[in-house]
């Protein structure tokens, strides 16, 4: 009997399922590729970093997965993780919504932030996970990036940022507007304190996320085939746009014009930061050099 | 004028009676030689109690129609009012010179300013040519452009803030419109001069603050400034796009509640029955306010400044904070 069968399910039932695992890891053996319907044995996509073996697909990670296949094992603090979200707006359904990801993630908000070590380095990481609210940024998301930028200026320490997010958390209104502002200034201020800036985008990197903190690293990454663009998904739709490109708003769209400085397989990433880590590491001054 | 004429909203049509009213007798006056001033300032009374009425009712989703009035004065009517004199600049010297983000230099009262805004257009042709006050990459990058020559010359900056939302075209995205907004945030909250933004009509979203990352943020009394259209909003998250006015309510977009929410430093009252009914003297509240707020700043130290700037936009947001959770190993 063929894999797929014992799934039971086709077509759009099969890649809904394959979606679902995206967060927690499902309990088959098997996970079916959204992209190519590869039928993947669950263990060797794990060992695979979440990456189909035949057609490359990047499955989304979760912030911890995430970190887990970037910082060296058991070096990860994590930073601010009594931050949850209020209500400001007193907005309908926004409190029940929270709990829901809450319970669904793990997670207190849409991003963990940070200290680690990548090889013999030291970096600030700040990850968003897609699972919680979209990844969408709200007070906490910003005040977590704030803090932990302002903690790298404190240390003298590199920023590395994994963004994937729908946008602006709509439930806090203006104040997540405000996000944009604030997350922006932090990293002004660690421009001027001359600390490497790292970013990289997974899918999705959109809208107001895509528009502050995320666009303005020193070097830009991003995950192949990931939906990277100003204009949300539904945005986009709603505005009508007409004569797309093929590859409108990915990541491949980005580095064809200029926005990114590579398309980093995810078996690639780490190594690829430590290279630029290492060319960003400030020259120790000798006190006998003179 | 006629009330029942495009131009005119729902609410304002008992209004527009009155003053067609009003007009009527005022020619008759002229071309009979009667004497009807006494009917007149009846009705004028008539017409201002019914103005104040209606005014203090307003809903939510009445201010932004009141924002989006098609007869609502665009940034460039505030700029012929407020400046004694003025130029407008052009080009981002990248890629092309954007309509829908118009700029120069201007004289307040003695003061030489840089002023940088979007720009709508009032009839049709006009609207496509300053593409309904969307702006593109090189709009963003003309008005970033404008502002570092104003730091270069330690002239202030004013922004007038008036787009649905920035324009999110194949071109935009192939330019880099994410970035051009991303660069402003992060180079306006370092600028060293001082900055004050006043959202005229629509703040959309990151088309606007992407000029507003001020040290003075004020709204003029029927403005909004939303992080998402009303209509998107409730589209996206409650899959009803009719429920735009449920939605602008809940969103808290009026000017009151982005002044209580910390976003805004001041609201700037507009002539009884919103700025179209009165331009003059609403570019000239515009212009007390602005001269106000780049008086008080202009005393301040560079690093004062910046170092406030900084802390504004640092402290906004709310959320809840408890102890760290119990694994939390951290400093």
């Amino acid at each position: 009997m063929a894999p797929a069968q014992w799934f039971g399910l086709k077509g759009k039932a099969a890649r809904k399922t394959a979606r679902q695992s995206i967060d927690a890891l499902p309990d088959g053996l098997w996970t079916k590729c959204p992209k190519c319907n590869e039928i993947l044995f669950n263990k060797e996509l794990e060992k695979n970093l979440r990456v189909c073996n035949k057609c490359g697909y990047h499955y989304k990670l979760g912030a911890h997965e995430r970190i887990g296949t970037v910082i060296d094992d058991g070096t990860f603090e994590e930073m601010d993780t009594g931050l949850t979200p209020a209500n400001p707006l007193e907005f309908p359904d926004y409190e029940t919504a929270i709990k829901k990801d809450k319970l669904k993630t793990g997670l207190s908000d849409a991003v963990v932030t940070g200290t680690g070590e990548i090889g013999d380095h030291k970096v600030v990481v700040g990850v968003a996970d897609f699972a919680f609210r979209g990844g969408s940024m709200g007070s906490v998301v910003g005040e977590k990036i704030v803090r932990a930028i302002e903690y790298a200026i404190d240390h003298k320490l590199p920023v590395i940022m994994f963004t994937t997010s729908g946008g602006a958390r709509m439930q806090e209104g203006i104040l997540s507007l405000m996000q944009m502002a604030k997350t922006a200034a932090a990293c002004a201020k660690l421009q001027d304190a001359g600390l490497p800036y790292i970013v990289v985008f997974a899918d999705p990197t959109t809208a107001g996320v895509h528009a502050s903190y995320a666009s303005i690293g020193d070097f830009i990454f991003a995950e192949p085939g990931a939906l990277v663009g100003f204009a949300g998904a539904r945005v986009a739709q709603q505005a009508g746009l007409i004569h797309r490109p093929d590859n409108f708003q990915t990541s491949e769209f980005q580095l064809e014009h200029g926005m990114i400085d590579r398309i980093v397989p995810r078996r690639e990433l780490k190594s690829t930061l430590i290279k630029v880590l290492d060319f960003c590491r400030a020259k120790e001054v000798k006190p006998d050099a003179a | 004028m006629p009330p029942n004429e495009w131009n005119v909203l729902d609410f304002e049509k008992p209004i527009t009676e009155l003053d067609a009213q009003i007009a009527e007798i005022k020619r008759l006056t002229i071309e009979r030689g009667e004497d009807r001033s006494a009917d007149i300032e009846i009705l004028e009374r008539d017409r201002d109690r019914l103005l104040s009425e209606i005014f203090a009712n307003l809903t939510t989703w009445d201010r932004v129609l009141l924002a989006r009035h098609p007869k609502r004065p665009y940034t460039l009517d505030y700029v012929r009012v407020m400046f004694d004199d003025f130029i407008d600049l052009h080009g981002d010297r990248l890629f092309a010179d954007d309509n829908a983000m118009v700029g120069g230099i201007g004289t307040l009262d003695g003061r030489q300013v840089m002023w940088v805004g979007q720009q709508k257009g009032r009839d049709l042709k006009d609207r496509q040519h300053r593409n309904f006050g969307s702006a593109k990459p090189e709009g963003y990058r003309k008005a970033m452009r404008l502002m570092h020559l104003a730091e270069k010359f330690k002239r202030p900056v004013v922004c007038l803030i008036d787009t649905p939302a920035a324009d999110c075209s194949v071109g935009a995205e192939e330019r880099g419109i994410s970035e051009a907004i991303a660069r402003n945030l992060m180079e306006m909250s370092t600028l060293k001069t001082p900055i004050v933004a006043v959202v005229l009509g629509e703040g959309g979203s990151g088309g606007a603050l992407g000029i507003a990352v001020a040290d003075r943020v004020l709204m003029l009394e029927h403005s909004i400034y939303s992080v998402i259209p009303p209509e998107s909003c409730a589209a996206i998250l409650w899959r009803d796009p009719s429920k735009h006015k449920e939605m602008a309510e809940a969103l808290k977009i009026a000017s009151n509640d982005a002044l209580r929410l910390g976003v805004v430093d001041e609201v700037i009252s507009e002539p009884p029955g919103g700025a179209h009914r009165n331009v003059d003297l609403a570019a000239r509240s515009v212009r007390a306010a602005i001269i106000k707020h780049i008086d008080e700043l202009s005393k301040l130290k560079t690093n004062k400044l910046l170092e406030q700037r900084y802390q504004k936009f640092r402290n906004m947001g709310v959320f809840e904070e408890s102890a760290p959770v119990a694994s939390e190993a951290g400093e």
